[in-house]
């Protein structure tokens, strides 16, 4: 290789650092100063309510299998209507990569990221959240979605057929079309 | 073989195969629902779809239905062919328009058919935007949950539940996109195999409520190879664990015992690992031991004093392990069998039977393809639940030679069925009551115990005249040996079915004249005993446990040790307080809280099938190794791990020590050795994780006890790992844990590890025989006088109950809930004389200990007279057949 041409691309690359010492930074001085953060930044994990009050989560464990550090754990719970909801829902934050794989996961839009990041802990225990931690009173980014009212289980307050798209049940003593 | 050609590829498949089982057999995918491929095709769901061209020049081709068009030789498919995948999707789409918005909220998600076969097919999005019809559902019992809705009507619930398991309560209603799968109004669903709906349906409309209690997807489950521990059968199952809690069993193919299905008492039994009746901890004198090394210690020292005044008692519900390792500890001259005292003589000889007699001991595989059964004196579906299965299918031996006859594939599961209508192979069912094979039966016969072995022996004579007579035979019982004697000498492939149910020694011995009696090649004998292990423990010839009685009786027996036994269900009780009181010192080891154990001085805490390794021998003496699913907590121990540990004792390490040990010191267990691979075996290096690969929430799960995860659990026993991590293929089938394959996520996937479709696991089914027929057995010749009703006296005929008779099930909430109430069976003439009717109360005075009880009366149209029936191992009931004759009367 041609030395002159080695020395100058040397120099050139010494040239461009130096040209940004006069651009005006990006960083900002965290904490004096908070950073601007999108709604759909993805920070410190919640679990939602859908539009009724209702806790969302249906403990499917889609988010858990789709975790990839498996930092989420749950366990399944149904109410007398037959209702599922997650007896505990853990999140082990001191593993959690912020990936945002369970929000892409849930089918409820129980499980959404938030711009919050300030999360640090002198005791890594304190990392270990629990629904109570978790659960919020609203509906986050999704406002309108509630899977009960899609799916075809019945649950308090909903029977068979009351779901969108439902038919009445079917009489099945009936042989008329 | 015929050679196929399937998308420009040639394959030979085997011959008389569909398209669909042929392509699958090669490992190709393709998708189905309604064929199944025990039960065959029906055509009903269009899934398979494939085009067929005529000949080589044939670019067109047409759609064919894979699953109802034969594998010819020469026959030209496309799977892939653009049209067909097409066809296919669409297909799909129209099954799924009526399909509810539910698999978060599905049991079955996760290891569903229908979830695979719609990523399999590429349907991904719905264009029906019309309103889905709905369906209500009902309440079918304590096992099985329904969601209608999820149907995708390709009918193999009805097929399985109806055709396959003779059920005659789940049903179709309704007509066209209406139709309705299930019972004609809530309730029950009675028959012994209705669990098999949650593996059969290839959706969630049945799924196991039991799961659902405790709900974890499959992706979560830790599972193991492990054998169910509910009857001598010896079925392969996979239970899965989360969170130290057991939480289902789901079948484990195996190509000679089980393959697809299993019985409702070996799928929702699992609860007794989970109870509170769980003894977790060492009890020195009733209270907890320090640790469980204390309780150690405390066993050495009782072992250490009185020597030869200790004796041990194992039991027909532990391993082979378990029991030899009292042996060795005791020496065998203080080993007692713990068999109840009435079933010992009768196991005993059935052991003897299968050791010596040159009659071949069928597997299932091989009872379904009798064409004559002889059943005398069992109630094999109360018994043995998945035998009666097999047998159930036996019957239909004579619609395939029908069929066969008229070029009928057998697997054209509705052409052979209207061709064959109701046509049967030849069925007799003896016994003292009616049993649940009797609709499929020729004919049926109801004797007391010693006729039942007279007509028995008749048959033998009139098949070989060499075989002992039966001088004083009524006219009647000629006839009906007639009968019997013709059709099994008619047939090529005939069976003997006995065993100890009727709790009779002679009906046991003349079943094995009829096996004998039969020709060369065709004798074939099943006998069925009562436990998970009789036949393993009768082959380690341990003493009466009424010898145990009469020594401590002597005062010479200063120690006892108790293995996995309530003696209560084994011997009357007044014998066994005394027993319990004349020994100084009692021991129990066991999994499970029970009457004996509460009166011990030490108990030390077992594990259950569900936390130990073991080796199991079946009843036709096949030993099959089943290893543990969840780590065990708390004091529990394996029972040969309290026996081996005290310093000195022994040099067993791992229970392959115990295994080597045993082969070497009785021969006859020389090749339990093979059952499976020792814990040294490594694949690639690699154990065989229990873990599914997609198994969550590693580092959540135990977060809230303490955030650094613990090291896996170590299992040194075994060559499976407590993990996710270790070799995902070439698993030999006796290790492994379940199946699974990429894009096959339900049972299913069975298909791609078997040598064919409906053949062998590939690598070999798992567990070895231990007997193999042998020599030429004498004929028995103590043949019973005839029966004689008298007049103030019945004679107690033991009926068994696949869900009560069985200690351990009984104990898992749900199956307690099908329990019956204690009852007294009586023939309404008996109940008219003695002036009661159903539901009113009989005392008896049982024989000879004239001990009193009270029970409510059932009637029993086809008990012969003078014949009461008592449930076995019912609360308050004998746990084995001790109670012989009582004299009955009404309350006064
Ligand atoms: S953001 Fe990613 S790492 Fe964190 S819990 Fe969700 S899936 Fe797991
Ligand atoms: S994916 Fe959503 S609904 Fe399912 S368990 Fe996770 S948070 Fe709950
Ligand atoms: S209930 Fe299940 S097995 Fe029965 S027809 Fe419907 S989808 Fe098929
Ligand atoms: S037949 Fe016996 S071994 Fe098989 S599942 Fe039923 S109880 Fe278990
Ligand atoms: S599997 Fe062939 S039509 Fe259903």
């Amino acid at each position: 290789m041609n030395i002159a041409a080695v020395i100058t691309s040397q120099f050139r690359s010494l040239w461009t650092v130096l040209q940004h010492t006069f651009t005006k930074a990006d960083t900002v001085e965290y904490p004096e100063e908070m950073p601007a953060l999108f709604p759909r930044y993805r920070g410190r994990i919640v679990l939602t309510r859908d539009p009724d009050g209702v806790e969302r989560c249906v403990a499917c464990n889609l988010c858990a299998v789709a975790c990839p550090v498996d930092c989420i754990a749950l366990q399944k719970a149904e109410d007398e209507h037959g209702r599922w909801y997650p007896e505990f829902f853990r999140i082990n934050f001191s593993r959690c990569i912020m990936c945002g794989f369970c929000e892409e996961a849930c089918p409820t839009y129980s499980i959404q990221l938030t711009p919050d990041f300030e999360m640090c802990e002198y005791d890594r225990q304190n990392m270990v959240y629990e629904k109570e931690d978790l659960l919020i009173d609203g509906t986050g980014k999704y406002h309108d979605y509630n899977f009960y009212r899609v799916s075809g289980k019945s649950i308090g307050g909903k029977d068979k057929g009351e779901a969108e798209n439902e038919g009445e049940p079917i009489d099945i003593k009936s042989l008329l079309p | 073989m015929p050679t196929i050609e399937i998308d420009g590829r040639s394959y030979e498949v085997e011959a008389g195969a569909n398209l669909l089982s042929a392509c699958l057999s090669q490992g190709l995918d393709l998708p189905y629902f309604c064929w199944h491929p025990c039960m065959g095709s029906v055509g009903s769901c269009r899934q398979c779809a494939v085009i067929q061209y005529r000949d080589a020049h044939d670019v067109q081709g047409r759609i064919v239905m894979s699953c109802m068009t034969p594998a010819a030789d020469g026959a030209r498919i496309s799977i892939e062919a653009p049209e067909v995948k097409a066809f296919r999707a669409e297909i799909l789409e129209l099954l799924m328009t009526n399909h509810p918005h539910d698999c978060p909220v599905c049991e079955e998600g996760g290891e569903c058919h229908l979830q695979d076969m719609t990523v399999m097919t590429g349907h991904t999005f719905r264009q029906y935007r019309g309103k889905k019809r709905t369906h209500r559902n009902q309440y079918l019992g304590p096992f099985i949950h329904h969601e209608m809705n999820r149907c995708i009507a390709c009918y193999r619930c009805v097929r399985f539940y109806r055709d396959y398991a003779g059920g005659d309560d789940l049903g179709v209603f309704a007509s066209h996109n209406h139709v309705y799968f299930g019972r004609h109004e809530d309730g029950v669903l009675e028959n012994e195999f209705s669990g098999n709906l949650v593996e059969v349906c290839p959706t969630g409309v049945f799924t196991d409520k039991t799961l659902s209690e405790h709900y974890t997807r499959k992706w979560d489950l830790q599972a193991a190879p492990s054998v169910c521990v509910h009857c001598a059968v010896g079925c392969n199952i996979s239970p899965g664990e989360r969170y130290g809690k057991l939480r289902r069993v789901i079948n484990r193919y195996h190509g000679e015992v089980n393959r697809y299905f299993l019985c409702d008492r070996g799928r929702f039994g699992y609860g007794f690992v989970n109870s509170d009746r769980r003894l977790r901890k060492a009890m020195i004198e009733k209270q907890p031991a320090v640790s469980g090394e204390a309780a150690q210690q405390r066993l050495s020292f009782l072992l250490a004093q009185q020597r030869g005044k200790v004796i041990g008692i194992g039991s027909p519900r532990a391993s082979l392990e378990a029991n030899f390792a009292l042996r060795e500890r005791l020496g065998a001259d203080y080993f007692y069998a713990g068999f109840g005292v009435d079933e010992h003589p009768l196991i005993t000889a059935i052991a003897e039977i299968m050791q010596s007699s040159c009659a071949r001991i069928p597997t299932l595989r091989e009872i379904e393809q009798s064409d004559a059964i002889f059943i005398l004196g069992e109630d094999v579906t109360n018994t043995a639940p998945v035998m009666a299965l097999a047998v159930r299918q036996a019957v239909r031996n004579a619609s395939f030679e029908i069929a066969d006859r008229l070029h009928i594939p057998r697997w054209q599961d509705e052409a052979v069925r209207e061709a064959a209508q109701q046509e049967k192979s030849p069925l007799f069912i003896a016994s003292c009551d009616r049993t649940r094979l009797d609709d499929v039966a020729t004919a049926t016969f109801r004797k007391a115990p010693d006729d039942l072995a007279r007509l028995g022996f008749a048959v033998a004579h009139l098949i070989d005249p060499e075989a002992p007579a039966v001088t004083d035979l009524s006219e009647q019982e000629r006839s009906e040996a007639e009968v019997i004697a013709g059709a099994l000498k008619r047939a090529k492939r005939p069976l003997i079915v006995s065993g100890s149910g009727c709790g009779s020694l002679a009906v046991i011995q003349a079943a094995a004249n009829v096996a004998l009696a039969l020709p060369e090649k065709a004798k074939a004998l099943s006998l069925v005993v009562p436990e998970c292990n009789s036949i393993g423990l009768a082959m380690m010839q341990g003493r009466l446990l009424n010898e145990a009685f009469q020594l401590a009786s002597t005062g010479a027996v200063a120690t006892v040790i108790v293995l996995e036994n309530d003696l209560y269900r084994r011997a009357e009780r007044v014998v066994v307080d005394r027993f319990l009181a004349e020994v100084e010192h009692v021991v129990v080891i066991d999994h499970i809280g029970h009457e004996t154990a509460e009166q011990a001085e030490l108990v030390l805490s077992a594990g259950t099938f569900a936390e130990t390794e073991g080796t199991l021998v079946n009843y036709e003496g096949r030993a099959q190794r089943f290893f543990p699913v969840l780590a065990p907590a708390d004091d529990i121990r394996s029972a040969w791990q309290w026996l081996s540990d005290a310093p000195g004792q022994t040099d067993w390490r791992h229970v392959d020590d115990v295994i080597s040990a045993l082969a070497q010191r009785l021969p006859r267990f020389q090749s339990c050795r093979d059952a499976a691979p020792f814990a040294s075996f490594r694949i690639t290096g690699m154990k065989i994780p229990r873990q599914p690969p997609r198994y969550s929430g590693r580092t959540a799960m135990r977060a809230n006890i303490t955030v650094s995860e613990p090291k896996a659990p170590d299992d040194s026993d075994s060559a499976l790992a407590f993990s996710m991590e270790g070799a995902e293929s070439a698993r030999p089938p006796a290790l492994n844990p379940g199946f699974w394959a990429p894009g096959w996520n339900s049972n299913q996937s069975v298909i791609k590890f078997q040598d064919e479709i409906n053949g062998h696991l590939r690598g070999d089914d798992p567990g070895v025989r231990l007997i193999r027929e042998a020599g030429r057995a004498s004929w028995f010749r103590e043949i019973p006088d005839a029966w004689r009703v008298l007049s103030d006296q019945w004679l107690l005929a033991p009926i068994r109950h696949i869900f009560g008779s069985e200690p351990l099930s009984a104990l898992s909430a749900p199956l307690a809930e099908r329990i019956p109430e204690p009852y007294l069976a009586l023939n309404p003439d008996d109940a008219s004389r003695l002036e009661v009717g159903e539901g009113e109360s009989v005392e008896l005075e049982l024989l000879p200990q004239m001990e009193r009880r009270v029970l409510t009366v059932r009637l029993s149209a086809e008990l012969p007279a003078g014949v009461a029936g008592i449930p076995v191992g019912l609360p308050g009931l004998p746990g084995t057949a001790f109670w012989k004759a009582a004299k009955l009367g009404t309350i006064s």
